[in-house]
């Protein structure tokens, strides 16, 4: 199995995602300059966080339209396994690949602090290994998180269990006052309707060592790995 | 050659921080009689076209494709001779 990074000029968490899949997880993991159009020997891409193309025009506006957009759209269409950290989470809202649009934060405040989130699925390939329900210390770093999305597609994100990690507090209660940056329905993350690609924008990359004060992260990659190692065997 | 000024908006129905923002610091200077405040983008794009409608189509094009999205944005723009 094979991880690969995706890097765009501004990008600045590929780094830690490579460390973490390397050094971390102990898997194969290869950069994709975005350029690079291939994916071929891969099996999971990772759109990391950071600031692609200066968040010129809007945030991940740009970079959707980068060369390796297009064979990365055409493998999360074949069912290959995509999650969007941050601004890659942008990214693919941006794409198409998830359903939706951020705001700027409501308080116009970048934020860079610890949060809690809620797995509200734990029925994933992102999640297996978290209980359902289980509450995750993770750190966002973002100025544009408040997602929206209109009535129509919320109720269609609930109706198909989409919403996959929720802002909450440490005990788990999904209120406002829990709620870093105005995102929709407490919304920290999402999947697609096929399961196949996570967007969220807590850093999982960050928290995956104890170390570094929380390992809460760590469980989506090794989710993942589970999920790529049971795949395998069918 | 022909310019084209396009004026992105948030919709009306998106709720805008920053124009919000903005409305408070205008109040505070002593402007009382405001109503909603709303921020944008302007965008500025020269064309080596001579057709209008052509160009009209383009811009419309580039909107769409690019410069607004239209889940959270409205766009509107003029062309005129440069």
């Amino acid at each position: 199995m094979k991880f690969g990074v995706v890097v765009f000029p501004g990008s600045n968490c590929d780094q830690d995602c490579f460390y973490v899949i390397k050094d971390v997880l102990r898997k194969p993991v290869k950069y994709i300059w975005h350029k690079d159009t291939n994916l071929d020997g891969l099996d999971c891409i990772i759109l990391p966080g950071g600031f692609s193309y200066g968040d010129y025009l809007r945030t991940g506006s740009i970079a959707r339209f980068s060369p390796v957009m297009k064979p990365i759209t055409e493998f999360a269409k074949n069912g290959g396994t995509v999650i969007g950290i941050c601004n890659g989470f942008q990214i693919l809202l941006e794409a198409g690949l998830l359903p939706g649009v951020m705001l700027r934060n409501r308080d116009l405040n970048f934020i860079c602090r610890y949060v809690y989130i809620k797995t509200e699925n734990n029925r994933t390939r992102f999640t297996n290994l978290y209980n359902a329900g289980q509450i995750l210390k993770i750190p966002i770093a973002h100025n544009e998180g408040n997602y929206y999305i209109d009535p129509a597609g919320l109720k269609e994100l609930r109706d198909n269990n989409q919403i996959v990690f929720r802002y909450c507090s440490a005990t788990g209660e999904v209120i406002d006052q829990y709620n870093p940056n105005g995102a929709l329905d407490n919304i920290a993350g999402i999947i697609n309707r096929k399961g196949n690609v996570l967007g969220l924008m807590p850093h999982p990359e960050r928290s995956a060592e104890k170390e570094l004060g929380s390992e809460d992260g760590y469980f989506i990659f090794q989710s993942i790995i589970k999920w790529l190692n049971r795949k395998r065997t069918w | 050659m022909l310019k084209a000024e396009i004026n992105i908006t948030l919709k009306r129905t998106v709720a805008d921080p920053q124009g919000l923002t903005i409305k408070h610091a205008l109040e505070s200077l002593g402007y009382k009689d405001l109503g909603d405040v709303r921020i944008g983008k302007l965008l500025v794009i020269k064309l080596n076209l001579k057709d209008k409608k052509r160009a009209e189509q383009e811009i419309d094009q580039m909107c769409k494709k690019l410069l607004a999205n239209p889940i959270i944005e409205d766009y509107r723009f003029k062309i005129e001779k440069e």
